[in-house]
């Protein structure tokens, strides 16, 4: 039998970090993340004087992105746009070489809105990036995305199914976890569980 | 099962009649590893279109996200994904903690990166017996079950439980490792190095089950980033993308480990990465066992009606199938607003129906099991 197993590349990344995560040396006995561990929340020390912004990493495209604190949110930028530009912003960040994470929803009862979330993750550096839009809640429409991101076909279908919310354009907006004959909306916040 | 009444003829290019009948496989059938339907059109042998149905099992974990406690919530994570439980419990507590802002004792840190890399490997090795199944071979199934045991024996013995752990909490853990655990993790170590080269000479290198593979089901790059798959799927197309290495969380960092990637981009790549996958896993799990530090395992104070500062908060992690992460939107009430779960499996099965088209039956299911599909995973 001649075939042989193809070995493993040793992948090039290093590992890449949040700015304020502390650098890791993974060849070192590691001390310095071990000793941030240790020490207990100080609640009731004063506030320290506001820290600067953090980096936008999307600061050349001329969209609203802002950098946020990582280690406190979990993603590096975010911005808010206004729904009709979702289609525009999704193939800026396609041509960024990002990859669509998820699609969802949040639905704000007493504002009268619902929101649709954006998540993005880049697949070969550490950048999250969340794009937010609010649509009424009583007219829920979208441009759907799939035609950039076909993964966004099932996230929308998602969102259709728990928030009602109708992705203008896509192809096929029927049930995808509730049932097929389901007419609810189970995420709203309206509706009783 | 053929559905006769959607027949339909129509004429090829060459004027032959071009039939195609459509097929059911699932939802009850032993090669979609749950209730997974997927509706096939089929043109003789070939696959013209298949398309998954899913939300068999949905049960709608965000709802009851809604309704509960962040407390109360934590055992739900562990029956998202069943087979990698421990990485699905760790996304939820770590948004939970992002938000609190607690810092997580060191020790602690350590056993959850034990307990996550030792369930890796037992969802590693249940995806390899039934992926095997799926070839044809019933053998490996029994010796994968063999070592994936002695991993269960070794988490029952500090969580209780053999599969929906919930041994995380917000905060530490449930309770501390003893000795037992850790001189059983050390056996199982020694054990496990040569069991994987016995599986590389049983079953990788051999041709009949290489041919199944090689070249099947080719998932590019390209296709992988517009689905946002994610995990060995994304790693055996060639992009070294892993939760623990882009953004390290919990104590990832401080391991020397390597991100196993394959160019081919076909099923055998997706295969080889899961297998080497076990190997780093190993090296992971010894290191954190030398390094284990002492001291407590859970915060001294956790409030005990917990109330997260408005906002959201994300916190992503590496399961077994890809990257796992839990959004959590805040009003400053002891019940979350919102929780977002977003799973591998989904984004990984959204690009089948692309993959699958043209492929011959037996092939398109060479190429479902090397997904690594858990079907409660996608359905919540």
């Amino acid at each position: 039998m001649s075939t042989s197993v193809p070995q493993p590349k040793v992948d090039g990344v290093q590992p890449a970090t949040p700015p304020t995560a502390p650098k890791p040396a993974p060849a070192a006995p590691a001390k310095p993340a071990v000793a941030a561990g240790v020490q207990p929340p100080t609640p009731s020390q004063p506030a320290p004087p506001p820290a600067p912004p953090p980096p936008n990493p999307l600061a050349h495209l001329p969209l609203p992105f802002k950098g946020v604190d990582y280690a406190a949110k979990g993603f590096h930028c975010e911005a808010t746009v206004s729904p009709d530009q979702v289609v525009v912003v999704a193939e800026m960040l396609d041509k960024e070489g990002l990859a669509l994470d998820t699609i969802t929803g949040v639905d704000w009862l007493a504002e009268g809105q619902m929101e649709v979330v954006y998540d993005f993750f880049h697949p070969a550096k550490a950048l999250r990036v969340v794009v937010r839009t609010r649509i009424p809640r009583d007219n829920p429409e979208i441009p759907s995305i799939h035609k950039v991101f076909p993964g966004a076909n099932w996230h929308e279908r998602e969102t259709h199914d728990f928030f009602g919310i109708r992705f203008l354009g896509h192809p096929n907006l029927t049930p995808f976890l509730l049932p097929e004959d389901a007419d609810y909306h189970p995420l709203r916040k309206d509706y009783a569980a | 099962m053929i559905v006769k009444d959607q027949l339909k003829t129509e004429l090829s290019a060459d004027g032959a009649p071009r039939e195609t009948f459509v097929i059911n496989l699932g939802p009850q059938h032993p090669a979609t590893h749950g209730v997974l339907r997927v509706k096939m059109t089929m043109d003789g042998e070939y696959i013209v279109r298949a398309e998954p149905v899913c939300g068999y099992i949905h049960r709608m974990q965000e709802k009851m996200g809604e309704n509960r406690t962040y407390a109360q919530f934590l055992p739900n994570t562990s029956r998202i994904d069943y087979l990698s439980a421990m990485t699905y419990t760790h996304g939820f507590v770590g948004a939970v903690e992002r938000a609190a802002k607690l810092q997580v004792p060191p020790r602690a840190e350590y056993i959850r990166v034990i307990t996550s890399e030792l369930n890796r490997i037992s969802s590693h090795l249940v995806w390899w017996g039934a992926f095997l199944m799926d070839l044809g071979g019933f053998t490996p199934m029994l010796y994968a079950f063999d070592d994936r045991e002695k991993i269960l024996d070794l988490l029952e013995g500090i969580t209780g439980s053999r599969l929906t752990y919930s041994y995380y909490r917000i905060g530490g853990l449930y309770n501390d490792v003893d000795d037992t655990f850790i001189n059983g993790t050390r056996a199982f170590v020694a054990q496990m190095r040569p069991r994987l080269k016995m599986y590389r000479d049983l079953v990788t290198d051999n041709i009949i089950f290489r041919k199944r593979l090689i070249d099947i089901g080719p998932i590019s790059k390209e296709m992988c980033r517009k689905y946002g798959a994610t995990g060995p799927v994304i790693r055996g197309s060639g992009v070294p993308y892993d939760v623990r290495r882009i953004e390290p969380y919990s104590v990832y960092s401080e391991f020397d480990f390597i991100i196993p990637t394959f160019e081919e981009c076909d099923s055998m790549a997706r295969y080889l990465v899961r297998m080497e996958e076990m190997a780093q896993s190993l090296r992971i799990i010894e290191q954190a066992l030398d390094k284990l530090p002492a001291g407590p395992v859970m915060v001294e104070k956790v409030p005990r009606v917990l109330k997260l500062p408005a906002g959201d908060y994300c916190y992503a992690v590496e399961a077994a199938r890809g990257r796992f992460s839990v959004r959590i939107v805040s009003d400053n009430k002891e019940i979350p607003y919102r929780v977002k779960l977003r799973t591998p499996s989904l984004s990984n099965l959204s690009l089948f129906e692309e993959a699958s088209q043209g492929m011959l039956l037996p092939d398109a299911l060479a190429l479902m099991g090397s997904l690594d599909l858990v079907i409660p995973d996608i359905d919540r």
